[in-house]
């Protein structure tokens, strides 16, 4: 690990602490984070952490340039990684089905894998979400194996059905909210990912592993899913 | 209890305050008033919280109807607002009686224009904020993101102050400025051609019709950036992203909160403000200004208020 603090705006620093996306970066970052949020307690506005980043967005009439850089360098001093299970284990049911999930048969065919089986190496790993982004809890995860990657379709949809579920290269997700949105789609899930009525909004959050279960259409429906398929939607 | 009536509106009309705070790492976008200067001084005329809740009006086709006397503010462009026909102009407080009709014409001097009541239109706080992001269903007058609509009432809960206020001239921030847009320079500089780095400072540059509240493109000289290529970060406001066609995009409140275009770096707050209020087609350039006298001069201007 190389830590560099970069400008990237007025009031914003840039904590740069990997050059590569990775697993192993996590128990990092998740240190990094705690400690920063204590350094700067509520002269913080907001912390925005990537996949090797966190983005500094402080006060600007308490702090200045030198001052913010000065704690974020005491913040950062002597940092272990944060190997506690602090994030959650969430398990998300999801409905593998081509309706829903059309690219199934595509990554299908650039495996060579038969559909059952690319849907029981997605649902049989843990991943880590690596960042939030794109929209509101709209949850970065990974790495799904190198026979599952594939590049992000070459037109985007206009219209992807909340709770729908993706891999785009080595990364999976699911889509809070209906979205435009360019991921290979493989199914559904009927987990309400983000809720303004719940502590902390996003079901997921950076640190957290998610493993995804594969359920009949039955326990989808009764969890509360929408089968609509996608192209009855548009 | 309703204060006013909305006659007319437009997608581009929008309750707003200072932004959403706090939540950019759950992919919660900022949000807020684009023209943050003359919305904190519609504010300042009522004496109210810089941040209160105002409405953020874009090009015009506004309307409203008093339901009982009303003393508000209006801050910003000049969208040729009357009230029952006569012509009211920007930086100040006033009365708007029972039964008369505010409305906002067009642009002639600027695009955003910022009207404010007193202690703040009234909306239920969605995560910490009443800004509407219509992309994210969050903020407005239902919470749920929707733009200002004809037929829907406005009401407010602050009482006005006895006396009329106007902003002094020289306060008045000028849309007719031609000077640079200051620009912080950001981490990637380096990795842009030496050409690329002359064009994005000596070069004038012409805003794009594609704009919104997410981001505004420049046009002009394809910028070549030479670095490789980039993973996802987090993207502060005015960060200036140069995608592979080499067309800049200042990337504005309403920006996702992750990306991975390599930047130039970001503007200032005031040069948002400024940008805020300019129509597509208008020319800007862009100046390089390094952190702290950029902090030096914001915080300067803050004491204004």
């Amino acid at each position: 690990m190389k830590l560099r603090v970069e400008v990237v705006a007025l009031d914003c620093l840039m904590v740069r602490l990997f050059d590569e996306i990775s697993e192993a970066n996590m128990p990092w970052m998740l240190a990094a984070s705690e400690n920063l949020r204590a350094a700067f307690g509520e002269h913080l506005i907001d912390l925005v952490p990537s996949y090797t980043t966190l983005m500094v967005h402080y006060d600007l009439i308490v702090l200045n340039p030198a001052q913010a850089r000065e704690l974020i360098a005491q913040a950062l001093i002597d940092l272990s990684p944060n190997t506690r299970t602090g994030g959650q284990c969430h398990v998300l049911p999801v409905w593998y089905d081509l309706s829903v999930g059309p690219e199934l048969s595509l990554l299908s065919q650039r495996s060579g894998l038969a559909v059952e089986e690319v849907i029981r190496r997605h649902s049989g790993r843990e991943y880590q979400v690596f960042a939030l982004g794109f929209a509101p809890g709209f949850a970065f995860m990974g790495l799904v194996e190198e026979v599952l990657a594939a590049p992000r379709l070459n037109t985007p949809r206009k219209k992807v059905a909340a709770g729908s579920v993706g891999i785009a290269e080595r990364q999976t997700a699911a889509y809070p909210v209906v979205s435009p949105g360019g991921w290979n789609l493989i199914g559904r899930t009927p987990a309400k990912l983000f809720d303004r009525e719940r502590d902390g909004y996003s079901l997921m959050q950076p640190g957290d592993t998610v493993r995804f279960e594969a359920v009949s259409h039955a326990e989808f429906i009764h969890l509360g899913g929408d089968d609509t398929p996608l192209e009855a939607q548009v | 209890m309703s204060r006013l009536s909305i006659e007319a509106s437009t997608p581009l009309c929008l309750l707003q305050d200072a932004g959403r705070f706090g939540v950019r790492h759950l992919g919660v976008t900022q949000g807020g008033g684009l023209d943050w200067r003359s919305m904190s001084w519609a504010n300042w005329l009522l004496g109210n919280d810089l941040h209160a809740p105002v409405i953020e009006i874009t090009l015009g086709g506004f309307a409203v109807v008093a339901e009982e006397d009303c003393v508000l503010a209006l801050a910003g462009a000049d969208l040729g607002a009357c009230v029952n026909g006569e012509t009211l102009a920007p930086w100040r407080s006033f009365r708007l009686q029972k039964g008369q009709r505010l409305q906002f014409t067009q642009p002639l001097l600027g695009a955003r224009a910022y009207l404010a009541a007193p202690g703040g239109f009234d909306a239920p706080s969605v995560l910490g904020s009443r800004s509407t992001v219509v992309r994210e269903e969050l903020g407005g007058l239902d919470g749920r993101g929707r733009a200002l609509a004809k037929g829907a009432q406005l009401s407010y809960a602050g009482s006005a102050l006895l006396l009329l206020r106007e902003l002094p001239a020289e306060q008045r921030p000028d849309f007719s400025d031609a000077s640079p847009l200051d620009l912080v320079l950001g981490a990637q500089i380096g990795e842009f051609s030496g050409q690329s780095l002359f064009d994005a400072f000596n070069s004038v540059w012409t805003l794009d019709s594609r704009a919104d509240r997410m981001g505004i493109r420049l046009l002009g000289t394809a910028l070549q950036y030479q670095g490789k290529p980039m993973i996802s970060e987090g993207i502060p406001l005015g960060a200036v992203q140069v995608p592979p066609d080499g067309q800049p995009i200042v990337l504005l409140n309403d920006r996702q909160t992750i990306g991975g275009y390599p930047r130039l770096g970001a503007l200032t707050p005031l040069a948002l403000a400024r940008l805020a209020q300019c129509l597509p087609g208008a020319k800007v350039r862009l100046r390089p200004v390094v952190q702290e006298v950029a902090h030096r001069e914001q915080v300067e201007y803050l004491k204004r208020f």
